[in-house]
């Protein structure tokens, strides 16, 4: 997709932080403590660390499904609605069709429906599944289920996209594509991607800023800016830039992971 | 019972498939009618196969006005088990004192025998209330578990779903919990459509003395008293087509429903 190498406006404003998070569950588990940082409007930031670190509790808490057990989270900037999310699995009602699930979010927002039907095919549009609008999930390859999601979680354009390692089940090839499928989005969207992931590659491919977690309980250990090409499709991946960022950030993933 | 799912390589193995049995079938019957003839066993031990089918034809009168009696009751059992059953799970299911109140009586009224529970009905009870409720109580139970366990079964990533965009209870009882509790409903349905039968027919005959309008079963206690054994195995035969009749029903209705989504409806290759 030739989009316009430009980078979103005001990069530099906050869209929501967390400040001095700390999330401890029932059975006594800290998952996250002190956790402190900033989003920026417009940004791709991505959350990186091992297994268990709280980066999903993280995701959770901004996204309003669970409450902080310290500190607070400003989200005063994000509507109430306005956010949408991507979980591990592509998460579909199995019993209706791809039109149908990705429906889903106006239905429950309760809201004009003449609206919904051009909404719902802009989404199918944008991640190129406009042919498969009365599928049923289960006739859909694990990449295109993930399609589905991601057209799920656009439909309200929502202002925050969160997501949760959402191509870690996939094959390489797939997720490739859904990579730069993503960036595409990402840039003619011009929304603000907070994305959970455990594959250092995959987030210096797709963010502007990583912020590494330590291991449980998880607050930021270390904070990355990505230095790349826009729009960075395809070449990036293979570029001296890229490999030079990837190591960076491993030997940092390693430091963390033996000072944790 | 064909299987929708079964898909045999070859034409000849699905052929095979209905082929074989009903050839052992009617191998049996060949040697139950020899038997019979050749021994002189007379009716009232053993009726050969072509008296009792003799039988069914003679007696339809009688055979099927007790028919339509037991399919009667059964099918007004498992629409009353339905209703009470999914309405129950749904109360359960939205309020949990609700289930950890009711849930054990439930769980009593199953586990005791019907049989034993029909001789005090009746004395509570019209005999044709009695036979209804019987069949009732052993037909609510799948259903209500069943329905149950799907209700709260449904994906916590699909729950989160709804509560981000704000769906109430209602949205969500309707668009999520239900739609997920189907396949699960649908597998205590086809229990429940047997049980009724059953539930119908040990009450029958714990009713005993039925007059007017009796079902198949209490036909089988008369005519065991007459020793009228041609009859006795004729209205077992039609008790067990209406068991599997009922079956087959039930789950070409599971089938038409979930055989676009669900697991259990797929085509597989091998």
């Amino acid at each position: 997709m030739p989009a316009a190498a430009r980078l979103p406006k005001n990069r530099s404003t906050s869209l929501a932080a967390f400040r001095a998070v700390g999330k401890t569950f029932p059975n006594g588990v800290a998952a996250l403590d002190g956790l402190d940082f900033t989003i920026r409007r417009g940004e791709f930031l991505s959350l990186l660390g091992p297994s268990g670190c709280g980066k999903s509790t993280a995701l959770r808490l901004l996204a309003g499904l669970t409450e902080p057990s310290k500190g607070r989270i400003v989200r005063s900037a994000v509507g109430a609605h306005e956010i949408g999310f991507v979980f591990q699995e592509p998460t579909l009602l199995p019993w209706a069709t791809v039109a149908a699930n990705v429906r889903l979010p106006l239905r429950l927002k309760g809201g004009v429906d003449d609206e919904a039907t051009s909404r719902v095919d802009d989404a199918l549009e944008m991640v190129g599944l406009s042919d498969f609008r009365d599928a049923y999930p289960r006739e859909l390859s694990g990449g295109m289920k993930m399609r589905v999601s991601i057209a799920r979680a656009l439909v309200t354009r929502p202002q925050l996209l969160l997501m949760d390692e959402p191509f870690a089940a996939l094959d390489e090839i797939t997720r490739f594509k859904l990579n730069d499928d993503l960036l595409a989005l990402w840039r003619r969207l011009d929304c603000t991607v907070v994305f959970v992931t455990h594959s250092v590659f995959e987030s210096v491919y797709l963010s502007t800023r990583i912020l590494m977690l330590t291991p449980r309980p998880g607050r930021v250990a270390e904070e990355f800016v990505v230095k790349a090409p826009e729009p960075r499709i395809g070449r990036f991946r293979t570029s001296p830039e890229y490999g030079a960022q990837c190591r960076r950030v491993s030997a940092a993933l390693a430091r963390v992971m033996r000072e944790g | 019972m064909p299987r929708p799912t079964a898909n045999g390589r070859h034409p000849l193995e699905i052929a095979l498939r209905y082929l074989m049995p009903a050839l052992a079938l009617l191998l049996a019957l060949a040697l139950w009618e020899l038997a019979v003839r050749a021994n002189s066993i007379p009716p009232y031990v053993l009726p050969s196969p072509l008296l009792i089918l003799g039988t069914l034809v003679s007696d339809w009168e009688v055979l099927s006005v007790s028919l339509a009696v037991t399919l009667k009751t059964t099918a007004l059992a498992l629409l009353a088990a339905v209703i009470g059953g999914v309405l129950l799970a749904i109360l359960f299911a939205s309020a949990r004192l609700v289930e950890l109140s009711l849930f054990p009586f439930a769980v009593i009224l199953q586990v005791t025998p019907i049989i034993a529970i029909a001789p005090l009905l009746l004395i509570y009870l019209e005999p044709e209330t009695a036979v209804l409720v019987c069949a009732w109580i052993v037909a609510f139970f799948p259903i209500l578990s069943n329905t149950a366990l799907g209700l709260a079964s449904v994906d916590h990533n699909l729950r989160d779903l709804f509560a981000l965009y704000g769906a109430g209870r209602l949205k969500t009882l309707f668009l999520l919990r239900i739609p997920a509790a189907l396949p699960y409903f649908l597998g205590g349905l086809r229990i429940a459509g047997g049980l009724a039968l059953i539930g119908a027919v040990v009450a029958e005959i714990a009713a005993g003395v039925g007059g007017r309008g009796s079902g198949l079963a209490y036909r089988i206690v008369e005519s065991g008293y007459r020793l009228n054994v041609p009859r006795m195995f004729a209205a077992l035969l039609l008790i067990s087509l209406a068991g599997i009749a009922i079956f087959a029903v039930l789950s070409l209705i599971q089938h038409l429903i979930l055989r676009r989504w669900h697991e259990s409806a797929l085509q597989r290759d091998s």
